[in-house]
């Protein structure tokens, strides 16, 4: 499933904001350990990549990771902090806090710049204004649904290879 | 330092939320289309996101002052018709595909500005919430703005459905608008959003979208009480099926 080439995309100010801060972090071992906790609705992103995971930090022998919810009600959220759950208790940290952070509100400038090219190798279209169809590479697709299998996606369909895609919706 | 009336605004919130998702899960199993009970049950879980983000501030208020309402669920399972503070149009009958989408319109046209001005709330955990509902609700609004024009639009019968549920609906679009006591303290200290300056941005929708949908928006004496409890024979039904789970089996957790 190879797409036709694309330009490098660029990170978002929302990103660098979040990329800065991580990278000050005196827990690069924490976020490191978090890389491998991905969304069980989507598993090609981890919830750094996703935006989801804001910060984890060590506070004595207590570790606190501060999560945002993608959509108010996204079920997979409870599924999100069980997961980050059993990574840390998997690693040895026995006292465990997660927080759930509602400001500055998630959207999709929050994803990491990798994750767009992750999804579209995924069979989704990333969360750009400019859709393409991820398998063929047309653009200008049909709009089947405004929502799709999951809160954060709507459906499509292309209008040159007609084949149905789900689009990570700009949020 | 938060006062009492900060908890009930919150839960009035989350009344507002519940009973609206909980009106549009019902078509579960009975929309028209597969993609649109898909969009139905995707707008049930935001809204029923935000009941829940409310309710479990106003319990930790609760909590805080002694007052009842400890948890989210005492809130949403435990609480009787009587002390729901929902407005009435959240409660009514999802009735057929045009009168839940023309509600749907409404209050999204609403909920827009509404939650634009209530995430500049002075309480920081209201905003939060607001900022989330607000990118949630502009995204409701374009499908059921859309929604309008192709049935307002569409064929004779699609026309005088979408019309009729206008007109049923018109009664109880003036509730949202109303501020008791409680508001109007809240308002003071720039907790409540003010709904007077909702109404100019909600007029502006509702002429734009119904005009070219060729439909008639017409205002008449408004149908009110949802605020203080006093409900439509309606919601009581709709609380004994929600609840019907934790009344048999209080405290019951998965």
């Amino acid at each position: 499933m190879s797409g036709p080439a694309r330009s490098i995309p660029l990170a978002t100010a929302a990103y660098l904001e979040r990329a800065k801060a991580r990278a000050a972090s005196p827990d690069a071992d924490l976020f490191a350990l978090l890389d491998a906790v991905v969304d069980p609705e989507v598993p090609v992103l981890s919830l750094w990549e996703l935006g989801v995971l804001c910060d984890v930090r060590r506070i004595g022998r207590r570790v606190r990771v501060s999560i945002t919810p993608t959509y108010s009600g996204c079920p997979a959220f409870e599924a999100m902090q069980e997961a980050i759950g059993a990574a840390l208790a998997a690693a040895g940290e026995t006292e465990v806090e997660i927080e759930t952070r509602l400001r500055p509100a998630w959207g999709t400038d929050l994803l990491a710049p990798a994750a767009l090219e992750k999804l579209r190798a995924h069979g989704i279209a990333p969360p750009t204004d400019d859709v393409c169809c991820p398998r063929c590479g047309a653009s200008a697709p049909r709009v089947v649904a405004a929502h799709g299998a999951t809160a954060c996606q709507a459906l499509l369909r292309c209008a040159s290879c007609g084949e149905p895609f789900a689009h990570f919706k700009p949020f | 330092m938060t006062s009492p009336a900060t908890a009930r605004y919150a839960e009035r919130l989350g009344d507002d939320a519940l009973v609206l998702a909980q009106r549009l899960i019902e078509w579960t199993s009975n929309a028209p289309l597969i993609e649109e009970e898909l969009a139905l049950a995707n707008t049930a879980l935001d809204y029923l996101g935000r009941a829940r983000l409310c309710y479990q501030y106003a319990a930790r208020l609760n909590r805080a002052a002694g007052r009842p309402g400890h948890t989210e669920d005492e809130l949403a399972y435990r609480r009787d018709a009587t002390e729901f503070g929902n407005a009435l149009i959240c409660e009514l009958p999802r009735g057929d595909f045009a009168f839940t989408m023309a509600r749907q319109f409404l209050i999204d046209a609403f909920s827009v500005p509404f939650l634009d001005a209530l995430s500049r709330s002075s309480d920081g955990e209201l905003a939060g919430i607001a900022g989330k509902a607000l990118k949630e609700s502009r995204y409701h609004v374009r499908r059921s703005a859309d929604w309008m024009l192709r049935l307002g639009d569409g064929t004779q019968e699609s026309h005088a459905r979408a019309q009729r549920a206008l007109d049923a609906l018109a009664p109880y679009v003036g509730e949202l608008f109303e501020m008791d006591a409680l508001e109007r303290e809240l308002v003071a200290s720039g907790v409540a959003v003010d709904r007077d300056d909702v109404r100019p941005p909600f007029a502006a929708t509702v002429e734009a979208v119904l005009g070219e949908a060729t439909l008639v928006w017409t205002t008449g004496p408004a149908r009110s009480g949802g605020r203080r409890g006093a409900h439509t024979a309606h919601l009581a039904p709709l609380l004994a099926e929600l609840q019907s789970i934790q009344r048999a089996h209080a405290g019951l957790t998965w």
